[in-house]
This record gives structure tokens, C-alpha cells and sequence, in this order.
């Protein structure tokens, strides 16, 4: 059974964003998303500073099974990208919501979350998938 | 997140086809592997685990100590009667003839007329009425359909017989022989012959047939037993310390020990001659008339213009199957009329921690290719596989 933080918010395409005190979002992919990719050997993720419309492919992961974008969730400016995953792609594996996020972004929008799923949704819609 | 659709370490006769698992065939074991926490994959109309938590792990675990993979998706058949011989002799592109030591293997292609390969498979000799066969499990249906027609045209004295009764579990690793052994039996007889057994050699131990082969590039034995002894078996060994791994490892293992995969590296619309596998066909004797043989000479009177070659990646990135891949500049100002080639199996490679594939390409290919990477055309380093034999590393990185 996938594991589905209750305090996160998803998006369709299986990223997962946590609001951060400071207003700023963190952006990872979601446990499912990582046991489906298997073991990741490269994580590519953005530079600070670039700007990401919503939907926007702003990270690459590769597994020993597949290739895959990550899209951003909301608009923003990334302000800090994990570059630890570059040495160890495997931290995305072992600690998806944890240290295995990819990227934190000042939203354009402060209520831009709102529009994403809650733990609830999203676990309705893996289940719907099959997953 | 845009995942590829197909994993590409599945061959396209047994793509997943993105079906939930649970409908499909079940082997002996499927039950003990979900209670071991394995994540399942449809392989072929099977319901087969891919890992059981970390694939790298587990291919790790083969290379430096054991792990055993469940197989018994793999079709085993028994060619039974005194027409056994004669009938391989003609089915086969590889030569049953060189088989005269009881238990030896040999790894051969089945050939259609026009030389496209139906199959690759080990054929055992175990004596002059019994060679036994182990077929791909996506191919099972053709295969066995052919065969059938093939005796019945021919007239041939033997039997083809199916033994779903049987599982089969591949224990590999440079500690595998050891801890199988050590479970075979209590007075030491089957124990000592089996740890006798040469390389691609098999012999009955009981009702069990052990054999040393397999399909990672690691020693070790591949045990055909029957289906209700298959689950203390894989509880035994694993209390044993080996590792139960998925195909996903098997899959990393086997292409680091430059081995072909059915659906991947080779199809019905290929021959051996360019996928790499002419070293499997026996021309010798000429008299030999075997399905496929006047196809293949043919091929090699106009000459083969692709061939089948190992690819490292220099640069971050995975190679994966149905990749193109281009000529050098140098080897296509030498070659301009060669056509675009391809990856047929890539992964990234856990030992060599860079990405391999085996590709097929134009001849003319030398030093290096241009592969078409994710919309990038990347170099990669032309060798001559296996990349890596029991736990070494073959290529300079």
C-alpha cells in the first residue's frame, strides 16, 4: 500500500508540495510514483531561480526501468533544488516525502494549492487506477 | 510525472500489457512472493515479480553472493523416443550432434524458413530417447506448435511433451552451487555429484534435474522440480541466506553478462546473423539441413550489412531499448549509404554504474555511435559484451 501523507497536497501526475512556513512550497514525487519507477540511478533537478509555468517539466528522474519528467504542481520560482539526488538518486526511494524532495518554489499565486488534490483524493485516485 | 509506459527491460513479445496484475498465470511461488513484499509485473500472460524492494540490491546480492529467481513461467519440454536426436538435429541452427556427453547443454536459436528466429533455448542431452527443452514463456504457444507441426511433417519418432508439472527456480551468484547443494540430500551422493556438474552440464538428482546454467553471468545451478516441492525449496534456501529477486534484477544481470533477450535483441523479423548470435549457428557439418540454413547462406554469400554490438554511455543517461543510434561522423563519411540502427536492450548497469545496451548497427560502426538519448544524440563507447563475468567488470571505464 502506498504511503499518502494526510498534511500534503497532490497533483494528478503523482508530485506531492508541502506548504513550508517561510510560504515557500516543497515539491517531491509521491510514494507510489517511486515504487512504479523502481530504483532511480539520476535525478535531474532545476536551477534556483528558474521561473516554471504550472505543468512545466522542471525534473527528470531515471530509474533502471524508465525515464520520466516531473512537472511543477503550481507557478513559481524554484528557490532551492536537492542537489544531494545527484550523488544519491536512491534517497528518492528511500525517503520520498523526506529527504528525497526535488525542489522548493515561491508560488506565484499564494492559494495556487488549492487547486490540487488532498491525501483523501489522490488515494481515491490510485485506487481507481488499480494502484 | 510522465512515466514511459512499457518497461523497457520487457521484450516485446512479453511487454507488459499494462493489465492489473492478478489476472494472469500464476506459478508455484506466487503466493510465498507477495507475502515476501514482492511488487508484481504481467510477463508474458504471467504474474511475475519484478523486485522485492530494491532491484539494484538484489542484482548486487547475485554478483557478490546468491539470489534465486523464480522461472517457472520458462516452458520446459521433454522430446522423448529414439527420433529425439534427428528431430533437433533439423529444428535447431545450433547442432545436437556436438551433445554427446550425457547431461551437456546447449544454447541454440529455432529458426523459421526464412531465417527470422522463433526462439532461442537450451536443449539438454540427457541420453538418446530424452533431450529436454526450456523455451521462453511468451513464446510457449508458438513454440510448441511449431514443434508439433515440424514432427508430424518430418515423421519423427518422438514425443512432445509439456512439464507444467515442474517449477523452476534459477539460484545464481558465486555462492549459489554451494547453498543448493547443501539442501539436495541427506546421505551426499546427489550432493557431491551435483557439485560435480561442469559448466552447462545437468544431471537428475532424485526428481529434481540440476543444472549449472543460467542466465546472469554468475555461476550457479537452475533447478527443475515438481510444483509442490518449490515452496519449501525457495523457504529453505532463503533461510540459507539467498536472496529472492525479481526479473528486474534478472533482467540488469543478464544484459551486464551480454546475453540476448527473445522479444528484445532479437524477433521473427531478425536472424542470428545480425543480432549477434552466429557463434549459435552451426554450418559445420554442410550436409546438416536444418530449418532456416539455406536463408542464412544466403545471407552470407550478399553479405550482412548490420551487426549486433555492446554499448557503454559516457555521459549521465540510460540507454534504452528502440533508441536510434547513428554513425560517427568519421564512420559515416566512410559509410554514407548505412541506415540508422538501434538499441535493442539498454539499462543502466549496477556494477559498471554507467548505462549499457546491446544495439544493432550498421557495420560500418567502429570506436563510437551517436544515440538518440531523450531528443539529446549522446556518444557511446562500441565494445564487445559481456560487460561483466562472475563479478568482474570487462570493460575500462
Amino acid at each position: 500500500m502506498s504511503q499518502i501523507p494526510a498534511d500534503l497536497k497532490y497533483a494528478k501526475s503523482h508530485e506531492w508540495t508541502r506548504l513550508l512556513p517561510d510560504g515557500t512550497v516543497e515539491i517531491g514525487i509521491t510514494d507510489h510514483a517511486q515504487a512504479a519507477l523502481g530504483d532511480l540511478v539520476f535525478v535531474d533537478v532545476p536551477e534556483v531561480g528558474r521561473t516554471l509555468a504550472a505543468g512545466e517539466g522542471c525534473a527528470v528522474v531515471e530509474s533502471v526501468k524508465a525515464a520520466s519528467d516531473v512537472y511543477a504542481p503550481i507557478a513559481g520560482t524554484v528557490v532551492a533544488s536537492n542537489t544531494a539526488l545527484g550523488s544519491a538518486p536512491e534517497l528518492v526511494n528511500q525517503d520520498c516525502y523526506g529527504q528525497g524532495w526535488m525542489l522548493r518554489l515561491r508560488p506565484e499565486s499564494p492559494t495556487a494549492l488549492d487547486a490540487l488534490l488532498d491525501a483523501g483524493s489522490y488515494g481515491a485516485q490510485l485506487a481507481a487506477s488499480g494502484g | 510525472m510522465g512515466m514511459v509506459p512499457v518497461p523497457p527491460f520487457f521484450g516485446l513479445a512479453e511487454a507488459p500489457t499494462g493489465k492489473v496484475t492478478g489476472m494472469g498465470r500464476k506459478t508455484p511461488l506466487y503466493d510465498l512472493h507477495l507475502a515476501s513484499g514482492a511488487r508484481t509485473v504481467d510477463f508474458g500472460g504471467w504474474d511475475m515479480p519484478v523486485n522485492y524492494g530494491s532491484q539494484i540490491e538484489e542484482h548486487h546480492r547475485v554478483r557478490r553472493d546468491a539470489g534465486m529467481f523464480d522461472v517457472s513461467h520458462m516452458c520446459v519440454v521433454d522430446l522423448r523416443g529414439p527420433g529425439a536426436r534427428p528431430f533437433l538435429a533439423r529444428l535447431l541452427a545450433n547442432d545436437v550432434g556436438k551433445l554427446r556427453a550425457a547431461g551437456k547443454a546447449l544454447y541454440s536459436c529455432m529458426l523459421a524458413e526464412d531465417g527470422g528466429i522463433l526462439d532461442d533455448l537450451i536443449v539438454y542431452f540427457m541420453d538418446e530417447a530424452w533431450f529436454r527443452v526450456v523455451v521462453n514463456a511468451g513464446t510457449r504457444d508458438k513454440d510448441l506448435a511449431w514443434m508439433r507441426a515440424r514432427a508430424a511433417e518430418w515423421h519423427a519418432a518422438v514425443d512432445i511433451i509439456e512439464r507444467s508439472d515442474l517449477a523452476v527456480v534459477a539460484v545464481q551468484g558465486p555462492q549459489a552451487r554451494a547453498r543448493v547443494a547443501d539442501l539436495l540430500d541427506a546421505d551426499g551422493a546427489d550432493r557431491a555429484a551435483a557439485l560435480a556438474l561442469e559448466p552447462f552440464a545437468a544431471r537428475e538428482c532424485g526428481a529434481w534435474f540440476v543444472a549449472r546454467t543460467g542466465y546472469t553471468g554468475e555461476d550457479g545451478f537452475e533447478v527443475m522440480l515438481p510444483a509442490a516441492e518449490a515452496e519449501p525449496f525457495w523457504q529453505a534456501l532463503a533461510a540459507a541466506g539467498v536472496a529472492p529477486c525479481g526479473l528486474g534484477a534478472r533482467d540488469t544481470l543478464r544484459l551486464e553478462a551480454g546475453m540476448s533477450l527473445y522479444g528484445s535483441d532479437m524477433d521473427e523479423s531478425r536472424h542470428p546473423l545480425e543480432s549477434g548470435l552466429a557463434w549459435t549457428v552451426a554450418f559445420d557439418p554442410p550436409e546438416r539441413d536444418f530449418v532456416g540454413r539455406r536463408a542464412l547462406e544466403a545471407h552470407r554469400a550478399t553479405g550482412v550489412p548490420m551487426k549486433s554490438v555492446g554499448l557503454v554511455l559516457e555521459d549521465r543517461g540510460v540507454l534504452r531499448g528502440h533508441q536510434k543510434v547513428r554513425l560517427s561522423e568519421t564512420d559515416a563519411a566512410a559509410a554514407p549509404d548505412a541506415v540508422e540502427g538501434e538499441v535493442t536492450s539498454g539499462t543502466f548497469s549496477p556494477t559498471l554504474q554507467r548505462s549499457i545496451a546491446l544495439a544493432r548497427v550498421p557495420r560500418a560502426a567502429t570506436g563510437s555511435v551517436l544515440v538518440d538519448v531523450r531528443g539529446k544524440w549522446l556518444p557511446a563507447r562500441v565494445v564487445k559484451p559481456p560487460f561483466v563475468r562472475h563479478g568482474r567488470p570487462l570493460i575500462d571505464l
